[in-house]
C-alpha cells in the first residue's frame, strides 16, 4: 500500500564537536504510517528527531512537510505545523495534577473544567485511562506517559514522534499503548517510533529506517524481517548469545528477610517487607517498571541505606546495620544505575574511580594512605579486560561515552572477586555488543560461584541471564520463581498488569 | 555571538593560568578605578605590588609580608579542605577570634608563672577555641540540617561581641589604668610568640602555616581522607556509595578549619597583635576565603596566594598612607581579585565558541 508522503527528510547532516550525529540522512514517512527509527544508543536517532521537532537545527540538508519546505526554528512552530513529540524523559510537575500539567504545555489553555473534560474525552476515545484531577506525583511511569501522549493528542497532530516509549511500561501497558497508536494510525496520524526493541517494531511498525553511527544503513519492512536480521543491521556485526556455564547451586550467599526501609529519595518508593535468598552460582533477576523501588533496593543492599542487622545477611553474617565499606569487606559489591554521580564521580579520573569501590577488597590502602600505583594497575586491568575505549586511565570519567564508562564500572565490580554481586541496570545505554559482553561476564562470575542479583527493566536481558525471577512492584517483591518456562503474560501479571486500569472508562473497539 | 561549551576534561592550562590572568585583569581594572579617583594608576600599582618587595622600605615590609601571610595561609588551608568537600565555613573570622580569646585566656590565667610549657598549652587551647566555635555550625548542620554558611557567618558577630566583652571585662589588664585591652604578651615571655629570627617577621604562626600547607597537600593527594573530601565535594552520592559518612565529614572538615583558624588567632594575639583588644580582628578570616580560591583550593597554591594577598595588604597600607588612597578602595581592589578569579575560572571547565548561525 502506498501512502501520500507526509514528511520527507533529505540529506540531513548534523555535527557536534568531535562527533557527527547525523550524516546525509534521508527517509520519508507517509500519512498514517507507523515508521520506526531503529538504532543503537548513540546511532543518532535522538538528534534526528530533535531536528524534526525544531529543537536542533541541521547543519545541512532539507525537510518537507506535505510537500512544503519545513524548517522549524522552535518546537512551538513544529507543533503549529502538526508535529508533536513524546519524550523519553517526561517534563511534568509532580506537585500539580494532570490537567494543570497539560495546561502548562499549551499556549492558550482553555478554562480548567473544559480542559479536564477534553482530557477525559480524549482518554476515552483512545483507550488511555487517565483521571485529569490526579496528582502527577502519585502516577506510575506508564500513567505519566499517558499525560504526555494526551497532551500531544489535544493538538490533533499529523505526525507524532515517540522516543523509546515502552522502556517504562509493563507488557500490558505496552499493549494498551500499541492499540492507541494503531488507532491513531488508522485515523491518518503518522507516527515516528524510536526504539531499539526489535520485537515491538516488528509487531507495530509499517516501515523502518535503520541508523548506525549517524548514517542510514537500511530501510526495511519490519514484518518481513526477523529480529535477528534487524539486530545485525543495527549493530553491523553478528551477535553472540551469552553462554551459560552450569555450576551447581551452592549454599545461600545473600539472604534478605522482611526488609522494609523508607526511601531517602523525594517521591521515592519505600521498600515493604522484601524477602529473598540467592545461592552461590545463582543469578536472581529482579524486574519492574522504573520507580518501583529499584534504586532503594540497591541502596539497601549496598549499605547506603541501613536496616536492622539480621535483615540482610552476607554468607550468613548479619550486615543490615553496616555501611558500604564493611559490606564490601564481608563480600558484597554493588553497581548502582546512575553512572554519572553515583556509581562514578564524573570529574575524577578512571584511576580515582577505580579506588572508589575497589579500595577495600583490593587492599589499596596502607595505614590510610592510598596505594595509587596499585590502583592504577587495577584500573589498567579493567580497561584491558573489558575493552574500555579510553586514551588512558587518567582521563576523567565523564570524557568516556556512556557505554564505555559502564563497561569500566561493571569491570570494577566484577573483578573484585566478590561472593555477592548486586547490579542495577547492567546494560542501560550500552550498545548491543558491549551489552552481550557484560551479560557474559555476569554469567561467568555466577559460574565461578558468585551469587548475583540483577535489577533491570529490560525483560529480555533478565530472561537471558537469570536463574530465578522476581518483580519489584510499588516497593514489594514477588516470590522469586524459576525463570525457565516463564511466559510474557505471567511476567506481566507479576508486574501488576497495567497500572491505573481502575479508572478505565473505555470500551475496547 | 559567543557561547560557552563544556570541555570534555578540565583544561590543565587554564587551571594554572587562571590566577596570573586574574591578577593582571585586577591590575587593569584597579588601575582604571584609581585613575578615576584622580591617582596615577601606575604609581598605585607599583606601590602595592613592587615597593613592598623591592622598594625603599622593603627591609621592613618583607617581614610584614610574612606576618600577614601566615594567618591567611593557615586559615585558608583549613577552609580549602572544607570547600573541597562542599562544606562552606564562612565564619573563620569568628573561630579566629575565639581561638585568640581561649588561648590568651589560658596564658593570662597563669600570669605571671614562668614555664616552658605555657606557650604550647596556649597553642592547644587556641586550636580548641576555634574548633569548639566551628562545632556549633557543624553539629547544627548534622543534627538539624541548618545551613552552615549562615550559622558560621552569624557566629562571627557573636564572637566579636565576646571579644569586646573580653577586652573591656574579663580579660582586661588590671594594670591597664582603665583602658580596654588585655595584658600585652610582649611583657610575658613564657606566653609570647616572639619572632624566631629578629627582623624576619617569621614567628611560630608562619612555621605552622608552611608545615600545614605541606601536610594538607599530602592529605589531599595521598590519604584516603583527602580522597573522600574531594569525592564528597564533586559527587556527594558517589561519596556515600564509597562509604563516606556525610555527618562525620562535616564534623571533620569544620573541626580542622576551625582549629586552624583558632591557631592563627592564638599566634596573632601572642605575637604581632600582642594583646586582646576590641579591634583585634582585621578580617583575616574573610580574606582567607579569597586566598583559598586564589590558590585553587590547593594547599601549595594557597601558600603562594597567601603571599600575594599579603602583598595587597602591605602595599595597600603603603598606598593609603603615601598616596592618600582610602581603605575602601584597597578593599574593592582585593574584591576584584576574587571576582576576576572566579570569572576567568570558567575557562577551566568551559571554552568559548563562536556560534555560527545562532539566533
Amino acid at each position: 500500500m502506498t501512502r501520500p508522503e507526509l514528511l520527507r527528510v533529505q540529506g540531513i547532516t548534523k555535527a557536534y564537536p568531535g562527533v557527527v550525529a547525523n550524516s546525509d540522512v534521508t527517509f520519508s514517512v507517509g500519512e498514517g504510517e507507523i515508521h520506526a527509527l531503529l538504532g543503537e544508543n548513540g546511532a543518532g536517532k535522538s538528534t534526528l528527531v530533535k531536528m524534526i521537532y525544531g529543537l536542533v537545527r541541521p547543519d545541512s540538508g532539507s525537510m518537507t512537510l506535505r510537500g512544503a519546505g519545513y524548517q522549524p526554528s522552535k518546537p512551538a512552530e513544529a507543533r503549529r505545523l502538526g508535529v508533536a513529540m513524546v519524550f523519553q524523559h517526561f517534563s511534568l510537575f509532580e506537585a500539580l495534577n494532570v490537567a494543570e500539567n497539560v495546561a502548562l504545555g499549551m499556549e492558550n489553555p482553555p478554562p480548567m473544567r473544559e480542559l479536564a473534560a477534553k482530557i477525559r474525552a480524549v482518554s476515552e476515545e483512545y483507550g488511555l485511562p487517565l483521571d485529569p484531577s490526579r496528582m502527577v506525583g502519585d502516577l506510575s511511569a506508564g500513567e505519566r506517559q499517558r499525560v504526555e501522549i494526551i497532551r500531544c493528542l489535544l493538538q490533533d497532530p499529523e505526525l507524532l514522534i515517540m522516543d523509546e516509549p515502552t522502556s517504562v511500561l509493563t507488557p500490558q501497558e505496552v499493549e494498551i499503548l500499541f492499540r492507541t497508536l494503531r488507532q491513531l494510525s488508522s485515523e491518518g496520524t503518522a507516527i515516528l517510533y524510536i526504539s531499539h526493541k526489535l520485537e515491538e517494531i516488528r509487531s507495530l511498525c509499517d516501515e523502518a529506517t535503520i541508523l548506525r553511527r549517524g548514517k542510514v544503513v537500511a530501510t526495511c519492512t519490519p514484518r518481513e524481517r526477523t529480529a535477528r536480521e534487524m539486530a545485525e543491521l543495527m549493530v553491523g556485526q553478528a551477535l553472540k548469545t551469552p553462554e551459560r556455564r552450569l555450576g551447581a547451586k551452592g549454599e545461600v550467599a545473600l539472604g534478605v528477610s522482611d526488609l522494609s526501609v523508607d526511601s531517602p529519595i523525594p517521591f521515592g518508593t519505600s521498600l515493604k517487607g522484601i524477602s529473598f535468598t540467592v545461592a552461590k552460582g545463582e543469578v536472581l533477576g529482579i524486574a519492574g517498571v522504573a520507580g518501583n523501588g529499584q534504586d532503594e533496593l540497591l541502596l539497601a543492599l549496598s549499605g547506603e541505606l541501613k536496616s536492622a542487622p539480621d535483615r540482610v545477611r552476607i554468607l550468613s553474617q548479619p550486615v543490615g546495620d553496616l555501611g558500604p565499606v564493611e559490606r564490601r569487606r564481608a563480600g558484597l559489591v554493588a553497581a548502582p544505575e546512575d553512572r554519572y554521580g553515583h556509581a562514578a564521580a564524573p570529574d575524577m579520573s578512571l584511576v580515582e574511580n577505580a579506588f572508589l569501590t575497589a579500595g577495600v577488597r583490593k587492599g589499596l590502602t596502607k595505614n590510610g594512605f592510598v596505594d595509587w600505583a596499585g590502583t592504577r594497575k587495577f584500573a589498567e586491568e579493567i580497561i584491558a579486560a573489558y575493552d574500555v575505549r579510553t586514551p588512558g586511565p587518567d582521563v576523567a570519567a565523564r570524557a568516556l561515552s556512556g557505554g564505555n564508562l559502564q563497561k569500566f564500572l561493571m569491570g570494577r565490580e566484577l573483578m573484585q572477586g566478590a561472593s555477592v554481586i548486586v547490579i542495577n541496570q547492567p546494560t542501560w545505554g550500552v550498545d548491543a555488543a558491549a551489552a552481550a559482553q557484560i551479560r557474559q561476564s555476569i554469567l561467568d562470575r555466577a559460574g565461578e560461584g558468585a551469587a548475583v542479583v540483577v535489577i533491570s527493566q529490560d525483560l529480555d536481558e533478565l530472561l537471558e541471564v537469570s536463574d530465578s525471577f522476581a518483580v519489584l512492584n510499588e516497593g514489594r517483591l514477588t516470590k522469586p520463581r524459576t525463570t525457565e518456562g516463564l511466559t510474557m503474560d505471567e511476567i506481566g501479571l507479576m508486574m501488576g498488569g497495567a497500572h491505573g486500569m481502575e479508572v478505565a472508562h473505555h470500551v475496547p473497539a | 555571538m559567543f557561547r560557552l561549551e563544556k570541555r570534555p576534561t578540565p583544561s590543565k592550562f587554564w587551571l594554572y593560568a587562571t590566577p596570573p590572568v586574574a591578577v593582571i585583569l585586577t591590575m587593569i581594572a584597579g588601575g582604571i578605578l584609581f585613575a578615576a579617583m584622580g591617582k596615577n594608576p601606575f604609581e598605585v600599582i607599583r606601590t602595592i605590588f613592587w615597593d613592598p618587595i623591592f622598594g625603599e622600605f622593603a627591609f621592613y615590609l618583607r617581614g610584614q609580608l610574612l606576618v600577614k601571610a601566615g594567618p591567611l595561609i593557615l586559615i585558608a588551608i583549613g577552609l580549602a579542605l572544607g570547600f573541597r568537600a562542599g562544606i562552606w565555613n564562612i565564619g573563620a573570622e569568628g573561630q579566629y577570634i575565639m581561638g585568640a580569646i581561649v588561648g590568651a585566656g589560658v596564658g593570662l590565667a597563669v600570669f605571671p608563672t614562668e614555664s616552658r610549657w605555657i606557650f604550647p598549652v596556649m597553642v592547644v587551647a587556641g586550636a580548641f577555641g576555634g574548633w569548639a566555635w566551628a562545632m556549633i555550625p557543624a553539629i547544627l548542620k548534622t543534627r538539624f540540617n541548618t545551613n552552615e554558611i549562615l550559622v558560621s557567618l552569624m557566629l562571627v558577630y557573636v564572637a566579636e561581641t565576646i571579644l569586646a566583652k573580653a577586652s573591656t571585662g574579663f580579660l582586661k589588664n588590671p594594670e591597664g589604668m582603665g583602658f580596654p585591652g588585655s595584658r600585652n604578651f610582649s611583657s610575658y615571655p613564657a606566653a609570647q610568640n616572639a619572632e624566631l629570627i629578629a627582623g624576619s617577621g617569621l614567628h611560630w604562626g608562619g612555621v605552622a602555616a608552611l608545615v600545614t600547607g605541606v601536610l594538607a597537600y599530602i592529605l589531599l593527594t595521598r590519604h584516603q581522607a583527602g580522597f573522600q573530601i574531594k569525592l564528597a565535594g564533586q559527587a556527594p552520592r558517589a561519596a556515600r556509595f564509597h562509604g563516606v559518612n556525610p555527618a562525620r565529614l562535616v564534623v571533620m572538615c569544620m573541626g580542622i578549619s576551625g582549629a586552624l583558624a583558632g591557631l592563627a588567632g592564638l599566634f596573632e594575639v601572642t605575637g604581632p597583635a600582642g594583646q586582646i583588644s576590641i579591634d583585634f580582628n582585621t578580617g583575616y578570616g574573610f580574606t582567607a576565603i579569597i586566598v583559598a580560591f586564589l590558590g585553587r583550593l590547593n594547599p601549595l597554591g594557597i601558600v603562594l596566594a597567601g603571599f600575594l594577598m599579603a602583598l595587597t595588604y602591605v602595599g595597600g597600607e603603603m598606598a593609603a598612607t603615601n598616596l592618600g588612597l582610602p581603605d575602601a578602595a584597597i578593599q574593592v581592589f582585593q574584591g576584584m581579585l576574587l571576582f576576576f578569579l572566579l570569572a576567568v575560572d570558567v575557562l577551566t571547565n568551559y571554552r568559548f565558541r563562536l556560534a555560527v548561525g545562532a539566533h
